[in-house]
């Protein structure tokens, strides 16, 4: 059913009885050309353009827990592109060109809102490397703009400009950047796969592969043995875990990240903004809730529940940044469990058991890449070949030595 | 979350930083036979376990000592703190 302002109207005069579910509970069939294990937003994106782009079929996504239950439910939104290095920055760019056509893609609204992202320089340093960013952006067709503080004050007039310790001296400004409605992303991806066919099979643990003679038969999981052409494991968070069933150590550690929100204001924030002297950035979401994060905890987890201190931390850097929140009631925090790798970049790779794809390793920026992994990931599987735009992320590359640091913090990933 | 100092007694973990997964105490010989590999193992690969996790933190606003925790990483739960000097040299790694 295709979703419309006329389908709305319509549905409005009859008593609303003509929706039906977005998509089907689909049981597990007992062998698919291709399954995708996790149905977060990077699984369902590889099934959606698996069958959209590429023109596959006989697709499954299994899921442990009911559909956009993990990280894709549990991150702050965000979306840019404003990555310094060649590996990344036309992934991201990819990855915002698809967002800005999303919603017309999958037939479904998912708020995607390009109000902005402002990262804040504190210092001369600071202002020559992100001029050095956004110079990088703007070579590879996304856009960037340096504020002055003058023009950063104008914008933002609620920000601290009296703060000696970490005066503002200006911004590195993505108007593109944004926030999108996450939950919708999964939804729209799982309406729009379904509507092609693909089985999205929830409560489906994965527990085990049949892996015979190098080669990679199925998946065991707590529905029963299915068997597949092709696997694709998305799971990130639990990455470690997944592909040790596969007998695999991964360069990449889980840890567990926090994410806050407050109780609903009327505008206050015109876009997103990041504390570039500390580690704090925040939106505003369209319910009003400010929505904001910092540092991971800092050590390996996957308890999807933080730590007192780095609360502390990323109110203090709040306070620091925009002391107008002062009197701000929390209303939730959550923790989510990340893939951390060790150069702070993602992993969209076959790995040495035949038929079996990797993706993961999305650290903290798993989010925003969400259409531009799934598209990727859906071409790898599709032509076992990598993405013109994810050749840089081999699972292989910490051996052959092409990290792609951004943060230049070597191989120590919670300081990533 | 506490960490059970075996000398101070029970410490806040702020007064702590991390390193990881405690095999990096065990630095491959950079002139063995398939050293690189070694390395490569060694520097990048982890076992990141759900579960019981042995790893490595520096008391460094403390007596900047190094211990090997125990700890649960599904529950945060700590069952066993040692000296990592202890634990090098139980395993013959140092005298």
């Amino acid at each position: 059913m295709r979703y419309s302002g006329f389908r709305v109207i319509k549905e409005a005069l009859t008593g609303h009885k003509g929706w039906g579910p977005a998509w089907r509970d689909a049981a597990p069939k007992p062998h698919y050309d291709f399954v995708i294990i996790g149905g977060g937003g990077h699984g369902l994106a590889t099934a959606h353009y698996l069958a959209k782009v590429y023109g596959k079929a006989n697709i499954a996504v299994v899921e442990k827990g009911w559909i956009g239950g993990g990280n894709v439910g549990r991150n702050t939104t965000i979306i840019r592109s404003n990555y310094l290095l060649d590996g990344n920055e036309p992934f991201y760019e990819h990855s915002m060109k698809l967002w800005e056509g999303l919603e017309q893609d999958l037939n479904y609204n998912a708020m995607v809102s390009q109000r902005g992202i402002m990262n804040l320089i504190h210092t001369d340093a600071q202002r020559d490397a992100f001029r050095r960013r956004g110079n990088a952006m703007i070579l590879n067709g996304a856009d960037a703009e340096l504020l002055s503080a003058a023009d950063v004050k104008r914008e933002a007039p609620f920000l601290n400009f009296d703060n000696a310790r970490f005066p503002i001296k200006g911004a590195l400004v993505q108007r593109r950047g944004g926030s999108v409605r996450h939950d919708a992303v999964a939804w729209g991806y799982a309406r729009a796969a379904d509507s092609r066919g693909v089985d999205i099979i929830q409560n489906c643990e994965v527990t085990g592969f049949r892996i015979e003679q190098g080669k990679v038969l199925g998946v065991e999981t707590s529905r029963g043995y299915i068997g597949a052409g092709k696997i694709g494991c998305a799971v990130a968070g639990s990455s470690g875990r997944v592909m040790a069933m596969a007998g695999m150590r991964l360069p990449i550690e889980s840890h567990v990240l926090q994410a806050f929100v407050s109780e609903g204001l009327k505008p206050v924030l015109p876009g997103v903004i990041t504390f570039g002297a500390g580690h704090f950035y925040v939106s505003q979401s369209d319910k009003g809730g400010l929505v904001f994060g910092g540092d991971l905890d800092g050590y390996n987890s996957y308890a999807q529940r933080g730590n007192l201190p780095v609360v502390e931390d990323v109110c203090e850097g709040g306070m620091a940044l925009m002391p107008m929140i002062g009197r701000v009631r929390l209303l939730r925090m959550w923790g989510g469990v990340m893939d951390m790798s060790m150069d702070g970049s993602p992993i969209i790779d076959q790995t040495p058991v035949d038929g079996l794809y990797f993706n993961g390793g999305w650290c903290y920026g798993g989010f925003k890449a969400t259409p531009a992994s799934g598209y990727a990931f859906a071409h790898l599987l599709a032509t076992d070949k990598p993405h013109d735009t994810a050749k840089a992320y081999r699972l292989d590359r910490f051996r052959t030595g092409r990290m792609i640091d951004e943060r230049g913090a070597g191989p120590q990933p919670n300081l990533h | 979350m506490i960490i059970n100092h075996p000398l101070l007694g029970p410490r806040d973990s702020q007064e702590f930083t991390y390193l990881g997964d405690a095999s990096l105490m065990h630095r491959p010989d950079r002139q063995g036979e398939n050293a690189g590999e070694a390395f490569y193992e060694y520097q990048y690969q982890r076992d990141n376990p759900a579960g019981l996790h042995r790893e490595l933190w520096y008391h460094e606003q403390g007596d900047r000592s190094w211990l090997v925790v125990t700890r649960d990483t599904t529950t945060h739960e700590i069952t066993d703190v040692k000296l990592a000097r202890d634990v090098a040299r139980s395993e013959g790694r140092s005298t």
